[in-house]
């Protein structure tokens, strides 16, 4: 078994999606006999390329080109697949990023290959790779096998732990592809960032606000507190309907689903589609006054009480422990 | 403007999924299924895009005729044409693609509309597997979507912001919330789509390349502590998170 782990990178920094995805690919290839090579494109990243090693890639195979700087949909879907093909192998990961999620269904039709998207566990068995996927938003679970010659896998960011560096530089290799301007088809012109804070699909601690918060200008109390943990904002989609925040942070099943080590919820009720998205969070804290909303039959701890109340405490009482 | 619009029969998201006898699928009894909400996004889409520069638009689905529902309401909707895709075995993203590119080659589109995923499988593959089939460049997850006449410029969500991105004509988009505020179909809408016809066509044989072994519940979470009725369990939540979860 080889496999080709995608390690994202955005302005030639490894996502960390990156890490979790070499160091997933290194889990399998430990059970297979196999081995990991990473593939990492960009404008200038064979800097940054050997760090891959230290998360258990044998080789890098590193694709320059001045136009790669942004995302292309089209000229990263022919690198990847001649990197396939170029390395011989098996087995392709890919972070089920926004970007991941647009390049590797293309990637699957090229390779003429299954894909198993936005996987959460990976296990291996005779020699087979079974994944675990999430289905209705994690109403239910799935393990399925992927069929074809080359099999195509998507990993969900923030679910696989990367773990440590252990400082191995791995060898990296230039691949030359001459790209025309007909790979560069379809081309991002322009990246914008709404808010510099975390996607809540990537951050270690989300804080959701809910209706309950009566209207946009009571947001700020999610805010502090978010920033007082370092955490992304999430919100409900009710909260998104009235059109009080953006739906980009919305968390459930026709928003994000996330699965942080700290979720706090707060004036949420709960609605099934609500808990879909967030109930696989490690912790998940329930600040709401009414006792019976359904938030409460997942949380951790909850405290019943007045948001308005409990949060501008809780953000005093965060600083202090963390230390700020 | 030849405009195609691929769309899905889903279960509402309300409902509460149980696994069905097979253990590879959800129990399908007393399940209310809708137009997938990102499907309604993709439908508005089109039409707004034919009122604008003339047209039809053709809404296509695959699956049993359960999806007939789903074609009528996008019927209702405004689309001028419906078409299934009469074929209700399992499919994988690869299959259902290849089903869908097949049928909609034959129709030379200008622009092939998707929601960005079905919230069923949740495997948001299918519409840039259906480009690839294709040959078109596409722009997944697009908030906001302009046509000049030639090149396509879209936003697209990305984690913490968003990404302009051109391409040409014609190509795959796949809407994501925000691009429009879908319509609700009119009461002459409704009536007019009960007598206009659906056509009916067989698709090109399944052919997975993913296998489901068995489906699951999630490890039910069970509810905790509650920690407090006031402001007073402030500090004791937080001694909870920082000493016995660790996880601040």
């Amino acid at each position: 078994m080889k496999i080709l782990a995608f390690a994202e990178q955005r302005d030639n920094e490894f996502k960390k999606s990156a890490f979790e995805v070499v160091r997933a690919a290194k889990t399998v290839a430990e059970q297979t006999s196999g081995e990991v090579v990473a593939l990492v494109i960009g404008n200038s990243v064979a800097a940054i390329a050997p760090d891959l090693g230290g998360f258990g890639a044998v080789k890098v195979v590193v694709v320059e080109d001045p136009r790669l700087a942004t995302y292309s949909t089209t000229a990263y879907t022919r690198i990847v697949t001649e990197a396939v093909k170029k390395e011989g192998a098996t087995h392709l990961f890919i972070p089920a990023s926004s970007l991941g999620k647009d390049l590797a269904p293309r990637v699957a039709v090229r390779l003429d290959a299954g894909l198993a998207t936005d996987c959460t566990a990976l296990s291996v068995d005779g020699g087979e790779v079974i994944a675990t996927r999430p289905v209705y938003a994690g109403k239910a679970m799935t393990d399925v096998k992927v069929t074809s010659n080359v099999k195509v896998f998507s990993l969900r960011p923030n679910v696989f732990s990367a773990g440590s560096s252990n400082g191995t530089k791995a060898t990296v290799e230039k691949f030359t592809i001459l790209l025309s301007d007909a790979d560069f088809a379809s081309r991002v012109t322009e990246v914008s960032k709404s808010t510099g804070r975390l996607d809540v699909t990537e951050a270690d601690i989300v804080v959701s606000g809910g209706r309950g918060l009566k209207g946009p200008e009571n947001f700020k109390l999610i805010e502090d507190l978010a920033t007082a943990l370092g955490a992304a904002v999430g919100v409900s989609r009710a909260v998104v309907d009235a059109g009080w925040r953006p739906h980009d942070e919305q968390v459930g099943q026709t928003g994000k689903t996330v699965s942080p080590s700290l979720y706090v919820a707060v004036a949420i009720s709960g609605a099934i589609q609500h808990l879909a998205g967030m109930s696989s969070s490690k912790y998940i804290v329930a600040v709401n006054k009414d006792k019976d909303a359904p938030i409460f039959q997942v949380a951790d701890y909850g405290i019943v009480a007045d948001a308005f109340e409990i949060i501008p405490a809780l953000t005093e009482e965060v600083k202090k422990v963390v230390g700020t | 403007m030849n405009i195609v619009v691929c769309i899905n029969h889903v279960p509402d998201t309300e409902t509460k999924v149980k696994i069905g006898p097979d253990g590879k699928s959800i129990d399908r009894t007393g399940v209310n299924f809708i137009l997938n909400p990102y499907d309604e996004i993709a439908i508005e889409e089109s039409l707004r895009l034919k009122e604008k520069n003339g047209g039809q638009v053709m809404a296509v689905s695959l699956g049993g005729d359960t999806h007939r529902e789903t074609l009528r309401k996008a019927l209702a909707m405004g689309v001028d044409k419906a078409v299934l895709l009469k074929d209700d075995t399992p499919r994988d993203s690869f299959s259902v693609a290849q089903a869908l590119a097949d049928y909609i080659k034959g129709v030379s589109p200008d622009m092939v509309f998707f929601g960005k995923q079905s919230v069923d499988s949740d495997d948001a593959a299918v519409g840039m597997m259906v480009a690839e089939m294709l040959g078109f460049p596409s722009v997944s997850v697009a908030v906001k979507l302009e046509f000049d006449g030639t090149t396509i410029k879209a936003e697209r969500e990305i984690e913490g912001g968003h990404e302009k991105v051109e391409c040409s004509m014609p190509a795959v988009i796949t809407a994501q919330k925000g691009l429009n505020e879908p319509r609700y179909p009119s009461l002459k809408g409704i009536m007019g789509a009960k007598s206009k016809p659906i056509e009916e066509v067989q698709p090109t044989p399944a052919q997975p390349k993913v296998e489901v072994l068995v489906m699951k519940k999630p490890p039910a979470k069970s509810a905790g502590k509650i920690v407090g009725t006031d402001v007073g369990a402030v500090p004791e939540l937080v001694r909870l998170l920082h000493e016995e979860a660790k996880v601040i």
